[in-house]
């Protein structure tokens, strides 16, 4: 290579390693804002904001779902397997809600520590497969 | 020092000849063409009617037959840009400043129908079109990452130094990738972690996985073709007092097809 | 199978067949626009050679 070429590659390599550590340390520092929700953990810890909205996630524990009165008002407990926090909805929620899913949910704590969200999004698992498979795979765990 | 054995660079030479290119190209089209045509036809028939609905999301799910295979051609086609930006930054070969330009407005497509493709995904599933996660707003910037490479390309009007600039903002640009691929491990995203590029093994049921696959293939050889086309017409544009050019524009079979 | 169920997508139908919509009718112009800008381009630089030596 041409020493006019080495330097222009050799220039172009340390702008990408300086832009990409500037950009690194820039995440790092804003790590915290990255983070699309809060885990049922930190609200426990007290980590989440109080009188504020933010975004709560985790996994709708099994048969804590209810509907307290005749509205559509739901009730249910959220998990991420180490601490669970109830929460309130009332409207319409998305087709993928149900129980054992996960959830990122929108709303505020209030007085007595239950989440009341404004608006229930679900988060779909990367797995996919027919019906008949699922059922399968349940077969088998339930026969080990 | 040398890299390459003198055949190849010969032979590499001859190719980045623009008449060369724009003559081979021509011939390879149909062919590409052809290929994508009958992968495209698999893949779709595969994914929309063979593929059996999700356990979750029932038919839904059949969206990510295009929305994945965007969704990585939009990076695979930004780090090709980045790579020809870089070789026609540093050996000054106007071929690969032309195949540079040429991917930026394929990959913004792709980009964009990534998005969208996602949005309309996301409503049924999730209850939402849009939210500001890690994911979802990188890959935004990365379609104005794409639009801005074309933007400058446009507005300089002298070719090569836009070349050059183009380059520079795209090889910048190339920090957002590895931030895209990994948003979903390094924050609390709404959108899902990889399901085909996992370590272990996919977890999507191999009947629904072939079909993805024969769409993503399907996708790189439309890349290729659009790409090709896109140079074509750069070439003639920039190369336009060229003999070659004046000899292709006088030959009457040429000035119709 | 019949075409009606398969149209429905399940009930989907809006969102897949607007996806699919959308990704064909880019991936098309990606292709048209830049053949037909070619092809005007050969067509106006034969016009202009053939002014200039007639």
């Amino acid at each position: 290579m041409k020493p006019i070429r080495r330097q222009r590659l050799i220039l172009i390599i340390l702008m990408i390693a300086g832009i990409g550590t500037a950009v690194g340390f820039a995440l790092k520092s804003f790590n915290d804002n990255l983070m699309y929700f809060f885990s049922t953990t930190d609200v426990d810890n007290g980590k989440a904001p109080k009188d504020a909205l933010f975004r709560l996630g985790g996994m709708v524990v099994k048969g804590t779902v209810e509907r307290p009165g005749d509205g559509l008002t739901v009730r249910f407990k959220l998990t991420d397997f180490s601490k669970e926090v109830t929460v309130e909805y009332t409207g319409i929620l998305p087709d993928l809600f149900r129980e054992g899913q996960g959830i990122v949910a929108n709303g505020k704590l209030d007085a007595r520590g239950v989440f009341v969200a404004e608006e229930v999004l679900a988060k779909h698992d990367e797995n996919y497969m027919p019906p008949e498979v699922k059922a399968s795979l349940k077969q088998e765990l339930k026969n080990q | 020092m040398k890299f390459i054995p003198d055949p190849i660079g010969r032979f590499c030479h001859r190719m980045a000849s623009p008449p060369h290119f724009y003559a081979l190209s021509g011939k390879l089209l149909p062919w590409l063409t052809g290929i994508f045509l009958i992968l495209l036809a698999c893949g779709l028939y595969g994914g929309l009617y063979l593929a059996p609905p999700d356990y979750q999301q029932g038919d839904s799910y059949r969206i990510i037959y295009i929305h994945v295979p965007s969704a990585w051609m939009s990076l695979f086609i930004y780090i090709v840009m980045a790579i020809t930006g870089a070789i026609g930054l540093i050996w000054r070969i106007k071929l690969a400043e032309i195949v540079a330009i040429s991917s930026a407005s394929v990959g913004a497509s792709f980009t964009f129908i990534a998005l969208v493709t996602g949005s309309l995904w996301g409503k049924p599933m999730w209850g939402t079109w849009w939210v500001w996660d890690a994911r979802l707003t990188s890959e935004l910037i990365l379609l104005f990452l794409y639009l801005g490479v074309i933007g400058l390309y446009n507005a300089i009007d002298d070719k090569r130094t836009a070349s050059k600039a183009v380059a520079i903002l795209a090889l910048v640009g190339v920090v957002n990738i590895p931030i895209i691929h990994y948003s979903v491990e390094w924050w609390n995203t709404l959108h899902q972690g990889p399901t085909v590029t996992k370590m272990d093994k996919p977890s999507i049921h191999v009947s629904m996985l072939i079909p993805l696959l024969l769409m993503a293939i399907a996708f790189k050889f439309y890349y290729v073709i659009a790409m090709l086309q896109r140079a074509r017409l750069e070439l003639l544009q920039r190369e336009r007092t060229a003999a070659w050019v004046k000899k292709l524009v006088s030959e009457p079979s040429n000035s119709s097809s | 199978m019949n075409l009606q169920e398969f149209l429905a997508m399940g009930g989907y139908a809006f969102y897949v067949w607007v996806s699919y919509g959308i990704c064909f009718a880019v991936l098309l112009a990606n292709i048209v626009l830049p053949v037909m800008q070619r092809k005007q381009l050969i067509r106006q630089l034969a016009e202009k050679q053939q002014r200039q030596q007639p």
